[in-house]
C-alpha cells in the first residue's frame, strides 16, 4: 500500500541540496513573522487565527454548557421554580443555537484552519484574510448574540425557530431578530470558512499527495465544507424569508395568505439534517487520524472509509423529512425518508468497524493514552446513539419518541458522543503541535472518566424519561408524574460531566504553553502534522509518496527542517505557498499571499455592526457600519492580486510561475465555489416557489393575483443582461498587453453594470405596474423575493465590475494579470444566468398553469 | 416475562406516581400497544448489537493474535459494517412500515361521531359533532368510547402544537392551515394524561389535557350531558356568582350555553364543573382551585391569555367559584 522506503539517499537525491544559502531561513522567518503588540490582531496566519478560533469556539461550548447546567438545576425535581418560564425558554433556545452554530461548526472549521496547513505541509490556506475575517466576524457576532441572554433580549423560539411562533404576531420584540440576523450572519462566516477549506484541500497539498493518499481528516474537511456550501444556503434563505415576513409582512409562512408554516421546516431541515453530519464527518476524520497512530498501524479500510464519508454526505441531503414525521405528511414520503434514514446508518457502521479492525491490526495492543480513552468513549456513546437513531428512523416509534426526552437523549448521544469526545481526544492528541508542553495524562484521564460517566448518567435516563411521557422544552413538570428521580439523576450526571470539562480546563491552564517548538512527533504519527514547524509551517515541503510518509521515512523531520525538500525559503520575498493540481497534486504555481492587515478586521467588525444594529432597528448607524465595511472590503481587495514575478525554482528542477489566471488560479476556484453557494441559495428559493404553489395554487394568477406584466418586460430585461454579457466577453478578449493601460475595458464593465441594474429595475417596474403587492399573498411575496435575490447578486456584481474597472484604470489589470477582470466577468455571467432563469420562472410559470 | 422484568427495572423510577398516567410504557390504546411491542423488539435487538460491538472492540484490544488478525481485515468490515446492517435494517424497515400501515388502515367508527381538537395558546378546544350534526365545545378533556377507533381532527388556531396522548398513540402536529387526522382506539377504560409536544412558546409546559376512555353507555351519557345547556345555579351563592359572571364581562371570552355568555376566545365553560382540571391540566377542579385560578392565574400559568382578576372581593370569589363548580 505504500511505496518503498527511501533508504538513505545521497545529498543530490533531494530536491534541494545542503548547505542551504545563507539568509534563506531568515528571509522565510521575516516574511512570516507575527506582528508585535496590538498589531498581533492583524495577523492572518493559521498559527495565530487557528488557536484563536478554537479558543473562541471552546468559550462558547463552556458558556452554552453553563446554560445547560442552569436548565438541569431547574429540572432536578418537579414543580421547581428556580428559573422562571420566560428565562428558561430563552435558555434552551440559546443553548441549542450556541452549541450548533457557535460551537460545533466553528470548532470543526477552526481545527481545519489550524491543522490543514500542518497536515498538508502548506505555508497557509489559500485565503488567510478570508478566514481571519470569518473568525473576527464570528467572535464579535457570537459574543453579542450570546450576551442577549443577560438582558432579556435572547430569542425564545427554540434553536429551530418554527414559524408561526416566531412571526411578529406571536414573538414581538427584537428577540427573534437577534437569532435571524445574528445567526444568518454567522452562517455567512461559516461559508467563508468552507470556501477556504475546499480550495485549501484541493489546491495546497504537498506534491505527490494525490486524493488517494490524502489523510482522512482532509477528506472529512473537504466533504464537511462541500456540505456547508449546499446546506447552509437553505437556512440562509429561510432566515431571509422569515425576517422579511417579520419586518415587512410578506406572507411566506402565513396560511391565510397562501403561505405555509411547513415551508420553514423543509428549508430548515434541508440544512439541519446535513448539519448533524457536517458536525460528525470531520470528527470521524479525526478518529481515523488518531486510531492508526494509537495502534501504530495504517488505517484498515481507507478506501471504504472515504466512500463511507462521501456516501454519508450524499445521503444526508435526503433525510431531512425524518424531522417532520409527525407533521402529517403522506405515508409514501414517510416510507421513503424512513428507508433513507436507515440507509445512512451503514456508512457509520463501515467506519466503526474499520476503526475496530485498525485497533485489531496493531502489532502492539492499542496504546491507552488519553486520546485512546476518548476514542473508546466515543465508540461506546456513538454506537448507542446510532442504534437509537435507527429506532427513531422507524416511523411509528418516532411518533412516540419525537419531541420527547428520548430524542434529547438520542441526539446528545450522537452529537456529544460523535463530536465532543473525538474533539477532546484531538485536543490531547494535537496539543503538542501548538504547545511546547503536552497536556497531562493523569488529568486527562480524570477528565475523561468524569465526562464519560457524567455523560451517560445525564443522558441515558432521558431515553426512559421521554417514553415515560416527558416532552422536550418544558421548563417544569408536575411532581407526581414519576419523572422526578430520572431527572434528578440526569442533573447529577450533568454536573459530573461539567466537572470533567473543568478538569480539562485546569489541565490546559497548567500545561498548555503556546509555542511551535513542542515535543517532536510525540505519538509517532505517520502523517505530517507533527513535523518541526515555524509560523511558516514547515521549512520545506516534501514529496509525499504514501499515506503515512513519516513511517516510511523516519528521517523526514530532519530533512524538512534542513530545507532539503521543495520551497525551502521564500522565492517571491513575501508570504507565499505552493499550489498543486487538485487530483494528482503536481506543483502548478507559487501563490503570493496577503500580509497581515487591519482591513479584514475592520470589515468583520463593521459587518457585524451592520447586522446587529439592524436587529435593534438603528438603521442609520447600521448603514454607516455597512458603508465602512464595504470600504474595508475594497481596501482589502485592492491589496490582493500581486503582479507576476516570473518563473521561480522550488527545487528538484521544478520551475513554476508566480501568477495564474483562469481555471488554474485559486481566485477562479473561490469564485466558482461562491457561485455554487449562490446557486444553492437560489435553488432553495426555486423549491419554495414551487412548494408554496402546490400548497396554495389558489393565490396564483389568473384567479388569485394579477397576471404577470406583458412579455415585453422580461424580454427587455433579458436583452439588457445578454447585451452586457456580450460586451464583457468582447472586452475580455481585448485586455491591454502586460503593463499597458486601456480605458475600453473599464468603460465596458461600467456599462455592463449599468445594463444589469437596468434589467433589475425593469423587472420590478413591470410587476409594480400590474398592481401586485408583496403583502397580499404568498405569490406576490415570492415574485418580489425573486427580484430581491436578483438585486443582491446584482449589487455584488456591480461592486465587483466597478472595482475591476477602477483597478484597470490604475493599471493593475492587463492581459496577463487578469484575475480581477475574470472574477467580475464570471460573477456577471452567473448573475445574468440566475436572473434569466428567474425571468422564465416568474413570467413563464403563471402562464403555463394559467 | 423477561420483557416485563426489564420493563420493571428500567421504569421503576417512573412508576412512582401513576395518577393520570402519561407514559408510552403503559399503553391503553391500539397504536400505543403496537409501538410498545416495536419498542421492545428494537430495544432488545439493539441491546444485543450494542453488547456485540463492545465485545468485538474488547477482543480487538485484548484478544489473541489470531483472532485479532481475523478482525483486522476488510472482509470483516464488509460483513459487520455492510452486510449485517443491510439485512437487519431491511427487516426493521418492513416491520416498521407494516405497523405504520396497520395504523393507517384502521377505519373510524361508523356512527358519525366526529371529534375535532384545536390547539390554542395554551389550551385545547375540543369540539364534538354527533351523527345528527349537533355540535358542542368543551376544553382540555377528550372523552372516547372504549374499543372503537375514533378519528380526531387536529387543527391549530395560532402556532404549531402537537397532540400527544402517549398511552393511546404517538403524537401528531397541529399546523395552521392544515387538518391532520389521528385515529385513536382506546383499549381499556380509564383516565390518562396528554400534553402538547411541539414547543409553542410561553406556557408550552402547561398545555396538557386528560383523555377519558369510557364504556359506550357511559360515553353516550356523557355526550348527552355535555350537549345540553348549562344547569341553572342551584344555590343563592351560585345565583350571585352567575350574575357576577355576566356583569364582570367573563362572557366576552367564555361561553356558558343557555346564558348570555357566548364568548369564544377562551374555553367553553358550560360544563366546567364536570371536568377534571382547570387551566389545561394546571389545577385539580374544585372550588378552592377555581378561586385561586381567577385571582392568580398569571402566577400559576405565566403568560396565559386570561388576565388575573384581582378586582373581586373574597365573597365574590366564593360566589363565582360556587357558580362555576356547579356547572356540571
Amino acid at each position: 500500500m505504500s511505496d518503498a522506503p527511501h533508504g538513505t539517499p545521497r545529498n543530490d537525491e533531494f530536491p534541494n541540496s545542503l548547505p542551504r544559502p545563507e539568509g534563506e531561513l531568515e528571509a522565510l522567518e521575516r516574511a512570516w513573522e507575527m506582528p508585535k503588540g496590538i498589531r498581533i490582531l492583524t495577523e492572518i496566519n493559521n498559527n495565530f487565527v487557528g488557536p484563536l478560533y478554537i479558543a473562541a469556539a471552546f468559550l462558547f461550548f463552556v458558556l452554552a454548557g453553563i446554560l445547560a447546567l442552569l436548565m438541569r438545576t431547574q429540572l432536578a425535581f418537579g414543580d421547581n421554580d428556580f428559573i422562571g418560564q420566560d428565562l428558561y425558554n430563552q435558555l434552551f433556545t440559546v443553548h441549542g443555537t450556541t452549541m450548533m452554530f457557535l460551537f460545533a461548526v466553528p470548532v470543526v472549521e477552526a481545527l481545519g484552519v489550524m491543522m490543514l496547513p500542518q497536515i498538508m505541509a502548506s505555508r497557509d490556506l489559500p485565503y488567510p484574510r478570508l478566514s481571519a475575517f470569518a473568525i473576527w466576524a464570528y467572535i464579535v457576532g457570537g459574543l453579542v448574540f450570546f450576551s442577549t441572554i443577560f438582558y432579556d433580549l435572547a430569542p425564545k423560539g427554540d434553536w429551530f425557530m418554527y414559524p408561526p411562533l416566531t412571526l411578529t404576531e406571536y414573538s414581538p420584540g427584537d428577540n427573534a431578530d437577534f437569532w435571524l440576523l445574528g445567526i444568518g450572519f454567522i452562517e455567512i462566516s461559516a461559508i467563508a470558512g468552507a470556501i477556504e477549506i475546499i480550495v485549501g484541500v484541493l489546491r495546497t497539498r504537498p506534491p505527490g499527495m494525490t486524493l488517494a493518499r490524502m489523510p482522512i481528516f482532509a477528506w472529512g474537511m473537504l466533504i464537511f465544507a462541500s456540505m456547508i456550501v449546499f446546506a447552509f444556503p437553505a437556512v440562509i434563505l429561510a432566515t431571509m424569508l422569515l425576517e422579511i415576513e417579520r419586518a415587512f409582512g410578506w406572507p411566506f409562512f402565513t396560511a391565510e395568505l397562501g403561505g405555509d408554516a411547513l415551508l420553514w421546516q423543509h428549508l430548515f431541515w434541508f440544512f439541519g439534517h446535513p448539519e448533524v453530519y457536517i458536525i460528525f464527518l470531520p470528527a470521524a476524520g479525526l478518529v481515523s487520524m488518531m486510531v492508526p497512530t494509537m495502534a501504530q498501524t495504517p488505517l484498515v479500510g481507507y478506501r471504504l472509509i472515504v466512500v463511507a464519508l462521501i456516501a454519508t454526505g450524499f445521503f444526508s441531503f435526503g433525510l431531512w423529512v425524518h424531522h417532520m414525521f409527525t407533521t402529517g405528511i403522506p405515508a409514501l414520503s414517510l416510507a421513503f425518508f424512513s428507508a433513507a434514514s436507515m440507509a445512512v446508518a451503514i456508512p457509520s457502521g463501515i467506519q466503526v468497524f474499520s476503526w475496530i479492525a485498525t485497533i485489531a491490526a496493531g502489532r502492539e495492543r492499542l496504546r491507552m493514552s488519553v486520546p485512546s480513552h476518548f476514542i473508546l468513549g466515543f465508540l461506546f456513546i456513538f454506537t448507542l446513539g446510532g442504534l437509537t437513531g435507527v429506532m427513531v428512523a422507524v416511523v411509528p416509534f418516532d411518533f412516540q419518541a419525537h419531541d420527547s426526552y428520548f430524542v434529547v437523549a438520542h441526539f446528545h448521544y450522537v452529537l456529544v458522543g460523535g463530536m465532543v469526545f473525538p474533539l477532546f481526544a484531538t485536543f490531547y492528541y494535537w496539543a503538542p503541535v501548538i504547545s511546547s508542553r503536552m497536556l497531562s495524562e493523569r488529568l486527562g484521564k480524570w477528565a475523561f472518566w468524569l465526562m464519560f460517566i457524567g455523560f451517560n448518567v445525564t443522558f441515558f435516563p432521558m431515553h426512559i424519561t421521554g417514553l415515560a411521557g416527558m416532552p422536550r422544552r418544558v421548563w417544569t413538570y408536575p411532581g407526581n408524574m414519576g419523572w422526578d428521580l430520572l431527572n434528578t439523576i440526569s442533573t447529577i450526571g450533568a454536573f459530573t460531566f461539567a466537572t470533567g470539562v473543568l478538569v480539562f480546563i485546569v489541565d490546559v491552564a497548567l500545561n498548555f504553553r503556546f509555542g511551535l517548538q513542542g515535543p517532536r512527533n510525540p505519538w509517532n504519527a505517520g502523517t505530517l502534522e507533527f513535523m518541526p514547524n515555524g509560523n511558516y509551517s514547515m521549512r520545506s515541503i516534501p514529496r509525499v509518496t504514501s499515506r503515512d510518509p513519516v513511517w516510511d521515512n523516519p528521517s523526514l523531520p530532519e530533512e524538512i527542517e534542513q530545507g532539503r525538500h521543495y520551497l525551502p525559503g521564500t522565492v517571491t520575498g513575501g508570504r507565499e505557498t505552493l499550489v498543486t493540481s487538485p487530483i494528482e497534486a503536481e506543483p502548478q504555481y507559487i501563490m503570493q499571499m496577503p500580509q497581515p492587515s487591519w482591513t479584514h478586521v475592520s470589515a468583520a467588525v463593521f459587518t457585524a455592526g451592520f447586522f446587529l444594529l439592524l436587529t435593534i432597528k438603528q438603521v442609520e448607524l447600521s448603514l454607516t457600519c455597512g458603508v465602512i465595511a464595504v470600504i474595508s472590503f475594497i481596501a482589502w481587495g485592492w491589496q490582493l492580486d500581486k503582479p507576476d514575478k516570473g518563473m521561480v525554482d522550488i527545487g528538484g528542477g521544478i520551475r513554476v510561475p508566480t501568477y495564474a489566471s483562469g481555471p488554474q488560479s485559486h481566485s477562479w476556484w473561490a469564485m466558482v465555489v461562491l457561485m455554487l453557494v449562490a446557486a444553492a441559495l437560489y435553488a432553495s428559493y426555486f423549491f419554495s416557489y414551487l412548494y408554496l404553489w402546490t400548497v396554495s395554487p389558489e393565490v396564483w394568477p389568473p384567479g388569485g393575483s394579477p397576471e404577470p406584466p406583458p412579455l415585453l418586460y422580461p424580454l427587455g430585461s433579458a436583452v439588457l443582461m445578454v447585451g452586457g454579457g456580450i460586451a464583457i466577453r468582447w472586452a475580455g478578449r481585448r485586455l491591454p498587453a502586460e503593463g499597458a493601460r486601456s480605458f475600453a475595458a473599464p468603460a465596458v464593465l461600467a456599462l455592463a453594470a449599468l445594463l444589469l441594474a437596468g434589467a433589475l429595475a425593469l423587472e420590478i417596474y413591470g410587476h409594480l405596474g400590474t398592481g401586485l403587492s408583496p403583502t397580499a399573498s404568498s405569490y406576490g411575496a415570492l415574485v418580489y423575493m425573486n427580484a430581491f435575490l436578483v438585486a443582491e447578486t446584482v449589487a455584488a456584481t456591480v461592486v465587483l465590475c466597478l472595482f475591476a474597472a477602477a483597478r484597470q484604470i490604475r493599471g493593475h489589470v492587463d492581459a496577463v494579470r487578469r484575475a480581477n477582470f475574470d472574477n467580475a466577468a464570471l460573477l456577471y455571467y452567473y448573475t445574468s444566468a440566475q436572473a434569466l432563469f428567474g425571468l422564465v420562472l416568474i413570467h413563464g410559470f403563471p402562464r403555463l398553469i394559467g | 416475562m423477561m420483557r416485563r422484568l426489564i420493563l420493571l427495572l428500567l421504569i421503576l423510577p417512573a412508576l412512582g406516581g401513576c395518577a393520570g398516567s402519561q407514559s408510552a410504557f403503559m399503553p391503553r390504546g391500539a397504536e400505543a400497544e403496537r409501538i410498545d411491542t416495536l419498542f421492545w423488539v428494537m430495544t432488545i435487538g439493539g441491546g444485543i448489537i450494542f453488547v456485540g460491538v463492545i465485545a468485538i472492540t474488547a477482543v480487538a484490544m485484548l484478544g489473541g493474535a489470531r483472532v485479532r488478525r481475523a478482525l483486522s481485515s476488510e472482509p470483516f468490515i464488509n460483513g459487520a459494517g455492510i452486510a449485517f446492517p443491510s439485512v437487519v435494517l431491511t427487516v426493521l424497515l418492513v416491520y416498521g412500515l407494516l405497523i405504520l400501515g396497520a395504523g393507517a388502515r384502521t377505519p373510524p367508527a361508523g356512527d358519525g361521531l366526529r371529534i375535532a381538537v384545536s390547539g390554542e395558546l395554551w389550551w385545547w378546544r375540543v369540539t364534538y359533532t354527533d351523527a345528527e350534526g349537533n355540535t358542542f365545545d368543551t376544553a382540555n378533556e377528550l372523552h372516547l368510547p372504549v374499543g372503537e377507533p375514533v378519528a380526531v381532527e387536529l387543527t391549530s388556531a395560532d402556532v404549531i402544537h402537537s397532540f400527544w396522548a402517549p398511552n393511546l398513540a404517538g403524537k401528531l402536529d397541529m399546523i395552521p392551515g392544515r387538518t391532520n387526522t389521528l385515529t385513536l382506539t382506546a383499549t381499556q377504560p380509564g383516565v390518562t394524561r396528554g400534553q402538547c409536544a411541539e414547543y409553542c412558546g410561553g406556557a408550552h409546559a402547561f398545555m396538557s389535557f386528560h383523555v377519558v376512555a369510557q364504556p359506550r353507555e357511559e360515553f353516550d351519557a356523557w355526550m348527552r350531558q355535555e350537549a345540553g345547556p348549562a344547569v341553572p345555579p342551584a344555590s343563592e351563592a351560585a345565583e350571585r356568582g352567575a350574575a357576577l359572571f355576566l356583569s364582570a364581562g367573563c362572557g366576552a371570552c367564555h361561553a356558558v350555553r343557555g346564558t348570555e355568555a357566548t364568548g369564544t376566545i377562551g374555553p367553553d365553560l358550560t360544563h366546567i364543573g364536570a371536568r377534571r382540571s382547570i387551566g389545561a391540566g394546571m389545577l385539580p377542579n374544585d372550588a378552592a382551585a377555581m378561586r385561586q385560578w381567577i385571582v392568580d392565574n398569571q402566577h400559576i400559568k405565566p403568560e396565559n391569555k386570561m388576565p388575573a382578576y384581582e378586582i373581586f372581593t373574597e365573597a365574590e370569589l366564593d360566589d363565582l367559584s360556587a357558580y362555576l363548580e356547579g356547572l356540571k
